[in-house]
This record gives C-alpha cells, sequence and structure tokens, in this order.
C-alpha cells in the first residue's frame, strides 16, 4: 500500500470538500491515521471500501478515546475504525472522527450501512462513550443494561460508591473508601484515634 | 444420644450399627449433593475440571450436574458476576428447593476480585445471597474446590433437626426467596441486600476501648 501522505491525497481527490489530516499519536506509532471531518466521514470509508486500489472490505475495530480538556482546548470523544482489505492482503487504514464531549452534540455518521460488522462496536461505543451513531440500525446499549443512564468508559464518570469494605484501601480507593464510610486496617483506626486526642 | 460408645464399637464390629437418625439423614443427604450446572467465567472450567476424570467429583457424591435449579441442591458460582447477570444468579437460586447451599468460588464470586473497582461487576454473591463456603484463588484449583465441598459436607453432617437448632428452611414461616435487584439507573436497586449483608463497621464507630484491647 502506497504511503499515508499518497493515500490522503487520493482520498481527497476523490471526495470532494473533505478534510483529512494526518494524525500520529505520540510517540509516533507506525500506524499514522487519518482524520476526518464529521460530514465526509461516510464519503471517504466508502470510497476505500470501493475503490480497486484498496477494498477495503474488513472493518476489524471501532473503538471510542474520551480526550478530556486540555489548555483551553475543549475535549473532544474520538471514534477510530480500522479498515483492512482481506481481498488485497492489505492494511490498516486507520480513520479517525471527532465529536463534542457534550452528550446532546456527541454524534458522527454511522459506518454500518457499510460494514455489517460494525453493528455491535458501535453500539458498544455508544454505550461505554455514550457517542451517538447517526444511520445505525438499532443503537441500543450491548454491554450495561437499558436502563442504566451513565457511560462508564468516558473519564469523567464517578465510580460507585459501594466500597463498604476495603481490605486493602490505598490512593483513590482510600479516598473513596473514606467517602463511603468504608473500613480501614486497624492501624489506620490507631492513627485516626491518635489525631482525635 | 445416650448410647454406650463402648457398646456401639462392639455391635458395629459384628455388622450392626446404631445411629441417631439425624446423623443418617444428614450422611444421605451430604453424600449426594447435586449441584446446579452452571458458570459465569473462568472458574467454571476448573469447576469442569473437577467434575472430570481427574479429579473425580462423584467420589464426593457430587457428581450429579442438574441444568435445572429446580433438581439442584447446591449453586456453585463460579465465576464473575457482572451487575447484569446478579438478579438472574438470584433468581436461580430462587427456584432450587429448599434445603440449598451455595459456594462462591474465587476471588470474583466472594468480592469482585480484580474487578472490584469496576462499575459492572458485583463485589460478591454474598450481598445477594447467603454463601456457606467462600473459596479464595483465581481461579482456585480443583483440590481447593473438592475441600469446599468436604467443608460443605461437615456442615450439612453438622445439622440438627430438632427444634431449637433446625435449619432455617424446617421453618415453614421463614421466607423462602431472597430480594431480586432490578436494574437502576446507575447501580442495581438495591446495591447490598441488607438482610443477607452487612459491611464491617467503619472505623469511625470503632470505640478506643477496642482499640486498646485490640
Amino acid at each position: 500500500m502506497e504511503a499515508i501522505e499518497k493515500i490522503k491525497e487520493v482520498a481527497e481527490q476523490a471526495v470532494s470538500g473533505a478534510q483529512i489530516e494526518i494524525v500520529n499519536s505520540t510517540p509516533a506509532a507506525a500506524q499514522p491515521s487519518l482524520l476526518v471531518d464529521c460530514e465526509h466521514i461516510y464519503a471517504v470509508a466508502k470510497f476505500f471500501k470501493e475503490d480497486p486500489r484498496f477494498l477495503m472490505d474488513f472493518c476489524s475495530c471501532v473503538t471510542g478515546v474520551d480526550y478530556l480538556p486540555k489548555d483551553d482546548k475543549p475535549g473532544y470523544i474520538e471514534v477510530v475504525y480500522h479498515l483492512y482489505s482481506v481481498a488485497l492482503k492489505q492494511g490498516p487504514i486507520v480513520l479517525k472522527v471527532r465529536a463534542p464531549r457534550e452528550l446532546e452534540q456527541c454524534s458522527v455518521p454511522s459506518l454500518t450501512p457499510l460494514w455489517r460488522g460494525c453493528e455491535f462496536q458501535e453500539r458498544e461505543a455508544y454505550d461505554l462513550y455514550g457517542v451517538k451513531f447517526d444511520g445505525h440500525p438499532d443503537l441500543r446499549r450491548i454491554l450495561m443494561w437499558d436502563e442504566f443512564k451513565d457511560h462508564p468508559m468516558r473519564k469523567d464518570y464517578e465510580p460507585l460508591l459501594d466500597c463498604e469494605w476495603e481490605p486493602t484501601p490505598h490512593d483513590d480507593t482510600l479516598a473513596r473508601a473514606e467517602k463511603a464510610g468504608g473500613i480501614v486496617p486497624p492501624s489506620a483506626i490507631e492513627e485516626a484515634h491518635k489525631a482525635k486526642r | 444420644m445416650a448410647i454406650d460408645e463402648e457398646l456401639r464399637s462392639e455391635v458395629q464390629n459384628h455388622g450392626v450399627f446404631i445411629l441417631p437418625f439425624e446423623q443418617l439423614y444428614n450422611w444421605g443427604r451430604k453424600s449426594s449433593i447435586w449441584p446446579l450446572q452452571f458458570g459465569l467465567a473462568c472458574c467454571a472450567i476448573e469447576m469442569i475440571a473437577t467434575a472430570a476424570a481427574r479429579h473425580d467429583l462423584a467420589r464426593f457424591g457430587a457428581e450429579v450436574f442438574r441444568a435445572t435449579p429446580r433438581q439442584a441442591d447446591l449453586m456453585i458460582v463460579a465465576g464473575t458476576v457482572t451487575k447484569k447477570m446478579a438478579p438472574q444468579v438470584v433468581r436461580l437460586y430462587n427456584q432450587m428447593p429448599e434445603p440449598k447451599y451455595c459456594i462462591a468460588m474465587g476471588a470474583c464470586a466472594i468480592s469482585g476480585g480484580p474487578f472490584k473497582d469496576g462499575y459492572n461487576v458485583l463485589k460478591g454473591i454474598d450481598r445477594y445471597i447467603p454463601v456457606d463456603v467462600h473459596i479464595p484463588g483465581c481461579p482456585p484449583r480443583p483440590e481447593a474446590l473438592l475441600h469446599a465441598i468436604m467443608t460443605l459436607q461437615r456442615k450439612i453432617a453438622g445439622q440438627h433437626l430438632e427444634k431449637e437448632q433446625r435449619p432455617r428452611w424446617y421453618d415453614k414461616t421463614a421466607p423462602a426467596e431472597y430480594l431480586i435487584p432490578t436494574y437502576g439507573e446507575h447501580d442495581l436497586e438495591p446495591p447490598v441486600n441488607r438482610e443477607v449483608w452487612q459491611p464491617p463497621r467503619s472505623y469511625r464507630d470503632v470505640t478506643l476501648e477496642e482499640v486498646k484491647k485490640a
């Protein structure tokens, strides 16, 4: 397969108006990815699927990533698709698309109409990150129960205070156990009483 | 049981066994524990190994794994109990006829194990159903499960049928079912059945005298 710069150029030519950016993780991985804007992700993905040079017939992985706001930059949820071609034995092409973290606006186009295999993985990303996939045929929770309201893989998810019993509390767990009125070992009991005196 | 031990031993030598009815009854019960055929995670593989030829659970009369709770005496909770699965586990236990027992097998089933700090795993099945034997380990060896079954057999052998010490299930007015939690917006409702499980006291409630004594 060609270099990532070439792939980007070809895709930009094929899909007019698509804004594609090459993203490299730090430290640079061997797999640079293409960050595509929300409006054109479907068209770009369709191009990679159907173009005879790529024939990306297999979407192996759909992942959500949560980026918190940092240095006045707003946070975002990123959805990552890994595409492979079984027919041409090549890949991966990594596509990324970003959506705002706010639940009401957090939506990206679904790629399930292109690859049926995305269905469950997009449901998982919806379940755990709260990303809505527009055009998904059956967007329900898949791991947590339907009545569940949170999106627990988000970094600002507040863990439950059900740690009444903590045999080995330390650091964050200790703080949580304290908050929940939990149990700490005898040495800490003694220290607490010393502090009282 | 006012039988002279010497006399009992003497007649036993002639093939005559004299023993309290309750002992005979319990011997029968403990020698044919039928476990529920039901596994939740990797511990179930060890449970299968325990039942298979090498470790041979049949030596303890507990090899008849039943595929329905209505024919089982023992629930071996083998594996991680997710919060999504917990109501079903409690429902299965409720459907088992009395007298019934429960073995919590492995770190996950007794405490949540390595997933304890997660959002989706129950921190021990003893929060909803009474557990007779806890087995630590990740996963426990088949020997550990055999040991748990032997421990349970000792427990059954020690149970009395008389009024004061009789087990709960001979009391017809005792509740036969345990509360099945429902799915809440953030957690199971209720997150713990307080009638079954109480957290150890908070260190804030421990008095200075108790600390000194300890």
